[in-house]
């Protein structure tokens, strides 16, 4: 809950407001805590505090091997499981030396693509919802992702714990109708995206919210190791599907949108432009998917024991660079595993966007972050 | 026929006291009044509540509450038992006597807003002659209320809720109420009854509603908006929906209490509202005259719940102000623009009937509602942005 | 100008609004649990073991390879081999699970255990309305609870369920294609062919 303490002083010295934004707040994502001091209306002071949701994940797969690991990589961004996959099997596929065939490099683009797709609606219909519009474009976000959602389902057999990629491939190959349905999506989202843009792009009190809010610097987000939506909105131009081109990126045309100002409104306009540009990388995924294996037939399932090395394999997330480095030392189990998670780095400028803003705005700032507790905490 | 539907209400008052001696009839009359106004606006709040959750619903692709009765309409009553079986909780070092005292005090001064509204033809339960001045004198309690109870919980917080949510309410009541003086030089009067009458008649099939002329309906969008702040509705419910953030001022308050400080605000979103309809939209007047059949009290209500409907819509689709935002525009663009309006009002008072009258009338309310429109946007250097793409 | 934006705003919410009456897609409410989607068919919620025929007990698939056991990321299989053997779909004697017990609370339904299976003798149910009031052993099931018929996983995973018959039948005809050529070779002793012991008993199905 909420809690307030305040600091008697002498008299002549100002009165600082200590505030706990406590584990238990409708608004912080997740477990997350923020001990802020106020000064009046301005913020002095922010100090974050996670961990609530520490689940030893690095030493979980220190002791399980590389498949089990798999279903675990799902849990830590929870809304993106399938890009968790795809990076913790591009870091094993290098470490290993594997190569993926040509379909099954398709369907990750597709299912990456539309993770991005889901992510954005909902990052921006939270984002709304905490600024007071009271649910409506919340539902409409939700509205859409839950089509996504629903083919997941009729792909991997759940809706958010996927569990998809293996080393080497995919797990199963579509089924019948599933691409017909994904190219349902990508003709009726853009609808979406409109009716959007219209409900709010536009709204006075929407711009008077979050534009010159949060700012922050190119030289601030690259000394920061900033990554995602939040580094190409402060104008850097960093994608890793251009820059890396993993996977079979190169063979796609798409733009990559950039902001100006580094504020809470450029944020928001450059997840639903990237939204547009991942409609696009669906659009030609579709029509060029070939037909073929979907697994590299040489890997094995079980016991499957990469020589000693190390590699790191990153992706660009819908939240930044997620990123798996893994030393092997020959048997089973990693030797270390370790996950370079987004929203953690993402969230250690957080002071430094919210100093001086007024409490109000700290609540705005902290959604176009974009974190997830599970990636934060591990 | 149409004139004993129209006064059926009076009709039955009248019989009912006609069984008392001549001395009690004046109370008696006043009482059978109170309860009727007690009914009736308690049974609109209950199902306000199930509309707006409704409503807000539809707005957002899914139903509203539709469990409890036919389509959910019993909703209010499974509220109002959970109200009343929580604990009541209150902090021990509150100062009781203001702590109880300020819904109680609220939902009194929120009722004896009615008092004044004409709800239909010869249905007023006190006719004043400074009826208006009587509204505003009461809301202010009301305003004191809310006070009250940030400052009896002892609670750093509720107590700058509280101050927050006095400083939007006041900073909206001027030019709430200086809308108001543009009706009342126009109608000449304080009384409700006669802003009412002197509103009734056409002119063709339009009505000579304050509403239908530019000074009025000017007037009509101000005080509107001024309705919703005062209400602390959406937009303007940082005092109230701050609970992301801080809580607000009735965060100490549990169970029933809880229930009667939201009781209170929306009597008084209805009360603004019907002093809305009153002052611009012609009370209960027929919009058309080949409308005048139904019974008066019935158009009242109807305008009422067109108002509700508008509160609604703006809460489904708009995010909230920020604090200095809000007063920002109250201060520099709805004082400004409230008294261009007196300036209207007054030309329009003494200009001729005419085209020429409602040219100059409509410059003056155009021209600075641009001017001060872009001023205030741009004072923030907010706009349209356009993205590029790299490379 | 000033509002133009809130009015877009607005037209769009009452577009909604009147939407939801007459368009299905603006209204996407399910009103569960009177109205149900349709589940999908790839869905997977908690394991299950397969059994051929009528009797679960001696048509249990699963040999107690203990496999699932290993590779379950959660390790919330418990297995014990069973001391005697039982002969299986193609007559071969094979060992048995005595004791195989999932605690449900702890699987993650990760569907590991089924792509690891040799024997397809376990698959994934698509049961998810399973909570319980007994805390201390409702969640763990043992080999009873967790048995199901072959028609059972026909029904609910088709194509599934089409491939595993497949990779079966394909087994027991290449085994009993293996006996023929055992028994044949018996048959015409020469000094090349040493007699196996044959394994053509009758299957136990």
């Amino acid at each position: 809950m909420i809690e307030a303490a305040v600091q008697e002083s002498t008299p002549g010295e100002e009165t600082l407001l200590e505030l706990s934004l406590g584990p238990h707040h409708p608004s912080t994502h997740g477990v997350f805590r923020m001990d802020i001091v106020l000064d009046g209306e301005r913020v002095v002071k922010l100090k974050p505090v996670f961990g609530y949701l520490h689940r030893n994940h690095e030493k979980i797969g220190e002791s399980s091997s590389y498949l089990a690991s798999m279903p675990y990589t799902d849990r830590l961004d929870y809304m993106c499981s399938l890009t968790n996959n795809w990076a913790y099997a591009l870091a094993v596929e290098k470490l290993a030396g594997v190569q993926v065939p040509e379909r099954a490099e398709y369907i990750r683009v597709i299912t990456a693509e539309l993770t991005r797709l889901q992510n954005h609606a909902s990052t921006i219909g939270f984002l709304l919802q905490e600024m007071g519009a009271s649910g409506t474009p919340l539902m409409y976000a939700f509205r859409e992702r839950e089509i996504i959602l629903d083919l997941f389902e009729a792909l991997t057999g759940s809706r958010m714990m996927c569990n998809y990629m293996r080393f080497g491939g995919c797990r199963v190959d579509l089924p019948a109708g599933w691409l017909e349905q994904v190219g349902k999506v990508v003709r009726e989202f853009p609808r979406f995206l409109d009716e959007f843009a219209n409900l709010l792009s536009d709204n006075e009190i929407l711009l008077a919210r979050t534009q010159g809010i949060g700012v922050v610097s190119k030289e601030l987000a690259i000394q920061g190791g900033i990554t995602g939506p939040i580094l190409r909105a402060a104008g850097v131009n960093y994608d890793i599907r251009k820059v890396d081109r993993y996977g079979i990126y190169e063979r796609f045309d798409f733009r990559v949108p950039l902001g100006e100002h580094g504020d809470v409104y450029d944020r928001y306009m450059i997840r639903m432009l990237e939204m547009r540009e991942s409609l696009k990388i669906l659009e030609q995924a579709l029509r060029d998917i070939p037909g073929g294996p979907i697994m590299d037939s040489k890997t094995k399932i079980r016991g499957f024991r990469p020589k000693a090395g190390e590699a790191y394999g990153r992706i660009e997330s819908p939240k930044g660079e997620l990123g798996f480095y893994l030393i092997s030392d020959g048997t089973a189990n990693p030797y270390r595993y370790r996950v370079r998670p987004p929203s953690l780095i993402n969230l250690t400028i957080l002071e430094d966007m919210c100093l001086g803003s007024n409490v109000a705005d700290v609540i705005v700032i902290f959604g176009t972050i974009d974190i997830v507790l599970g990636e934060v905490d591990r | 026929m149409a004139e004993t539907a129209d006064q059926f209400f009076v009709i039955l008052q009248h019989w009912l006291v006609g069984h008392v001696p001549a001395s009690l009839q004046g109370v008696l009359s006043a009482v059978l009044s109170v309860v009727a106004i007690l009914g009736v606006f308690a049974s609109l709040f209950a199902i306000t509540t199930v509309l707006e959750r409704k409503g807000l619903g539809r707005m957002q692709n899914r139903y509203g509450p539709n469990r409890v009765g036919p389509f959910g309409f019993l909703q209010p009553l499974a509220d109002g038992i959970k109200s009343l079986t929580k604990e009541d909780i209150v902090p021990q070092s509150a100062d009781k006597v203001v702590h109880f005292l300020a819904p109680v005090v609220l939902v009194l001064a929120a009722f004896s807003l009615y008092a004044v509204l004409p709800i239909g033809r010869n249905m007023v339960l006190a006719d004043l002659d400074a009826g208006v001045l009587f509204f505003f004198a009461v809301s202010s309690v009301m305003e004191l209320t809310i006070f009250m109870a940030g400052w009896s919980s002892r609670n750093r917080y509720s107590l700058l809720g509280g101050m927050r949510a006095i400083a939007q309410m006041i900073s909206y009541e001027v030019p709430l109420i200086l809308t108001t003086v543009t009706v009342i030089m126009a109608a000449g009067s304080l009384s409700t009854v006669t802003i009412v009458e002197k509103q009734a008649g056409y002119t063709g099939i339009v009505p000579h509603w304050f509403v239908f002329t530019p000074w009025g309906f000017a007037g009509f969008v101000l005080f509107m908006i001024a309705a919703l702040a005062e209400s602390n509705r959406s937009p303007f419910d940082l005092p109230e929906g701050e609970s992301e953030i801080i809580a607000g001022y009735y965060v100490e308050y549990s169970g029933f209490k809880f229930a009667l400080f939201f009781l209170g605000e929306y009597l008084g979103m209805f009360a603004i509202s019907g002093l809305g309809i009153t002052l611009f939209l012609g009370g209960w007047g027929a919009p058309l005259p080949f409308l005048a059949w139904v019974p008066s009290y019935l158009w009242f209500f109807v305008k009422l719940l067109a108002i509700i409907f508008f509160f609604i819509w703006v809460r489904g689709t708009l995010p909230r102000l920020r604090m200095d935002q809000l007063m920002n525009f109250a201060w520099k663009f709805m004082l400004p623009m409230a008294l261009m309006n007196l300036v209207t009002a007054g030309v329009w008072h003494f200009l001729p009937h005419g085209v020429l009258r409602w040219l100059v009338c409509g410059l003056l309310v155009v021209v600075p509602y641009v001017v001060l429109g872009r001023g205030l946007m741009q004072d923030s250097k907010l706009g349209k942005r356009v993205y590029r793409f790299a490379e | 100008m000033l509002g133009e934006g809130i009015a877009k705003g607005l037209v769009e919410t009452a577009r909604n609004f009147f939407g939801s009456y007459s368009n299905k897609d603006r209204l996407t409410t399910v009103q569960f649990p009177e109205e149900r989607l349709p589940q999908m068919e790839a869905t997977r919620d908690f394991p299950f073991l397969v059994y051929d025929g009528s009797d679960w007990q001696s048509g249990l698939r699963c040999v107690a390879c203990q496999i699932c056991e290993k590779e379950c990321p959660p390790k919330c299989i418990y297995i014990e081999k069973s001391k005697d053997k039982k002969p299986d779909f193609v007559g071969k004697p094979q060992f048995y699970p005595a004791v195989f017990n999932i605690d449900v609370s702890v699987c993650m339904s990760c569907q590991i255990c089924v792509e690891v299976c040799p024997f397809e003798a376990i698959k994934m149910d698509t049961e998810f309305e399973l909570s319980t009031d007994d805390r201390f052993g409702g969640l763990l099931w043992d080999k009873a609870r967790l048995a199901r018929p072959n028609e059972h996983y026909r029904q609910i995973h088709p194509t599934d369920a089409a491939v595993s018959d497949a990779i079966l039948a394909e087994e027991k005809a290449k085994a009993e294609a293996k006996a023929k050529a055992a028994t044949e070779a018996k048959a015409n002793p020469t000094p090349a062919n040493v007699p196996q012991a044959g394994s053509g008993g009758t299957a136990t199905q």
